[in-house]
């Protein structure tokens, strides 16, 4: 991912980031965000290596007899312990969102960007595609894609990628059509640096504050993507252990054993409300600093 | 001049809708397995499949077999649904119904909520009310559907209080709306996850019209406080609220999938999870262009009512 490394790269500018999250910093409401968010991903990222010594079990041995108030958080629908399914079903989800996330930025600035530069019929064409693209709601292209190719790992972080990509291009690309006007960049023109290297290393970092507020919100939605794919029984498949599915296969007992469906869901709660909180901070914080408007 | 724009507008729409409609058939096309085969089961005599594969025409060229396709769309034909051997059309009827009947709830509750929600918080800005009111739409507004939706099962139906019931189980042939207790939870679950949108939306433009000259000469002018925001201020912040709303009603075609499937409503979204799940491929073809065809009008007018009512934007609409 260029984003994180190209401040570095440009030795005049190293001052705009950090200022930017210092300021978001100083919001009580970032606070809270980042340690909503670092207190799921400690659950996530540690919960798989603490396994078999806190409960006792792994996430897919089997117990005892199901939905039965055993042990902390009682056994699931085949009689799993639902406190170890919980702790290793975290970090799966995470790992896909942020790998679709990632996958979407990556396309979508990069198309954002070139369709911003290039103008003109290029322009034009990308644009019209984005639409193609927009005109299918997110989950129905991915439901169209599980069908076709089923609903393996791959497949969930691709097209959440994919279709998270014409979205972000869109932020781009008015971004960048704000900043190319700069006599800067025709500076660089005047100077014959190639197009791509002034892409990358004059309009890059100057478009950070929108593009990172970009990548919280399409980072919030993926975690719901991923976790409602899986609710629906398409994302990741049994017996693995996941907090989306473990809701879909233990909400049927939800008077009976609640915790199998609200340990999940809480989980789930608390780590989209935290990214969201973190991406609105940063949204106030990058709005008096950069150009590019925030739907 | 308004009229070429949105003639041209109307014509990006169709052509849109039509490489849609191209990126659903060509997706199907790359499905491994013979329809025909999967409607009849492995136990098929080699004639009946024939017959099938004629009647199915599988055995025309790709472009027919769309031709075909897109022609059987606009008179109602959607093909045969690979689970139950049946015509789409007749699978599909009555859940397209329940879903707008749930979509429409669903706009009827927030659409005014959102609004008059936006406006108090406004004009309250910076107290209490205000902070409650942006607090609740940032966190509803981060949550996905079936989380807002388990949470008001556990809180009305389950754990908590037990007023509602949790699934809706009409009896086959009969409509959904003749148990209005069972629709609630689904409405207001939609209703919940669209109004954060609108009330952010609304307070945002709100708050802009209330800090811009018109206003502040209304009152300076002595125009009663009340007049000054329902006659003068509301107006104003309405048309790009309508924007949103748009979008927001678009949305839902594609949002109501995840909450059919959690209160078992008996509309397009479950038919589109189970048909996913039975990879019956004529239902989810015909459920994908159904949705961006709606998606697309949606959004086409919410284009229009931006064109229409913006002056700014009238030069502006056509990029």
């Amino acid at each position: 991912m260029s984003i994180a490394e190209a401040p570095l790269e440009t030795v005049g500018k190293v001052k705009r980031p950090p200022r930017l999250f210092a300021r978001m910093m100083r919001q009580r409401q970032a606070q809270l965000g980042l340690a909503l968010t670092v207190l799921v991903l400690a659950v996530a990222l540690l919960g798989p290596l603490l396994l078999p010594w806190i409960t006792g079990f792994t996430s897919t041995e089997f117990t005892g007899r199901p939905f039965k108030p055993v042990g902390m958080f009682g056994t699931d629908n085949l009689g799993r312990d639902v406190l170890s399914r919980f702790l290793d079903g975290g970090l799966r989800l995470i790992v896909y969102a942020a790998l679709a996330t990632l996958l979407g930025m990556a396309a979508g600035v990069a198309v954002g960007m070139t369709a911003a530069y290039s103008a003109g019929r290029l322009d034009g064409l990308i644009m019209r595609g984005n639409d193609v693209l927009l005109a299918l709601p997110q989950l129905v292209f991915a439901l169209l894609a599980i069908t076709v190719l089923g609903p393996k790992g791959w497949v969930l972080v691709v097209v959440i990628g994919i279709t998270h990509a014409p979205r972000i291009a869109r932020v781009t690309r008015s971004a960048t059509a704000s900043v190319i006007t700069e006599d800067y960049i025709r500076a660089s023109e005047m100077y014959a640096v190639p197009k791509w290297k002034i892409l990358v290393t004059e309009v890059l970092p100057n478009i950070t504050g929108p593009l990172m507020v970009e990548l919280g919100l399409r980072m919030t939605y993926s975690i719901g993507f991923v976790a409602s794919l899986s609710f629906l029984g398409l994302g990741m498949q049994p017996p693995t252990a996941d907090w989306g599915l473990m809701i879909n296969e233990n909400r049927i007992a939800l008077v009976v054993q609640p915790w199998g469906v609200i340990l999940p869901v809480l989980a789930i709660a608390v780590l989209t409300v935290g990214t969201n909180l973190l991406t609105d901070s940063l949204a106030r914080a990058s709005a008096n600093l950069n150009a590019g408007n925030q739907p | 001049m308004i009229a070429k724009m949105i003639f041209r507008r109307l014509l990006v729409s169709v052509v849109i809708l039509f490489a849609a409609s191209m990126l659903v058939f060509v997706a199907t096309l790359l499905l491994p397995g013979d329809p025909a085969q999967a409607i009849l089961g492995q136990q098929a005599t080699p004639a009946r499949l024939d017959a099938l594969r004629e009647q199915m025409s599988l055995n025309d060229p790709v472009w027919q077999r769309y031709l075909n396709w897109i022609g059987g769309l606009f008179v109602g034909d959607l093909g045969y649904s690979a689970a139950t051997g049946g015509p789409v059309s007749e699978l599909l009827g009555e859940r397209i119904q329940a879903s707008l009947v749930l979509m429409g709830l669903a706009s009827l509750v927030s659409i005014p909520v959102g609004i008059i929600v936006g406006t108090f918080s406004a004009l309250r800005r910076g107290r209490p009310l205000d902070h409650v009111a942006t607090g609740f739409s940032l966190v509803l507004a981060a949550l996905p559907e079936f989380v807002v939706g388990i949470a008001l099962i556990t809180l009305l139906s389950t754990s908590v209080l037990k007023i509602f019931p949790s699934v809706t189980m009409a009896p086959p042939g009969e409509a959904v709306w003749a148990y209005p207790i069972q629709l609630v939870l689904p409405t207001l679950t939609l209703a919940l996850v669209v109004t954060p949108y609108i009330v952010r939306m609304m307070r945002a433009t709100m708050l802009e019209v209330l800090d811009s000259g018109f206003v502040e000469m209304a009152r300076l002018k002595g125009v009663p406080e009340r007049d000054v925001i329902l006659k003068h201020a509301v107006p104003h912040a309405l048309a790009p609220v309508a924007q949103v709303i748009a979008i927001q009603l678009a949305w839902m075609a594609g949002g109501v999938v995840v909450i059919e499937f959690l209160f078992r409503y008996p509309g397009i979204g479950s038919a589109l999870v189970d048909a996913v799940t039975n990879r019956d491929v004529q239902v989810v073809q015909a459920l994908s262009i159904l949705i961006a065809a709606a998606y697309i009008v949606v959004n086409l007018l919410a284009d229009l009512v931006g064109i229409l009512t913006n002056p700014k934007l009238r030069t502006e609409a056509v990029r």
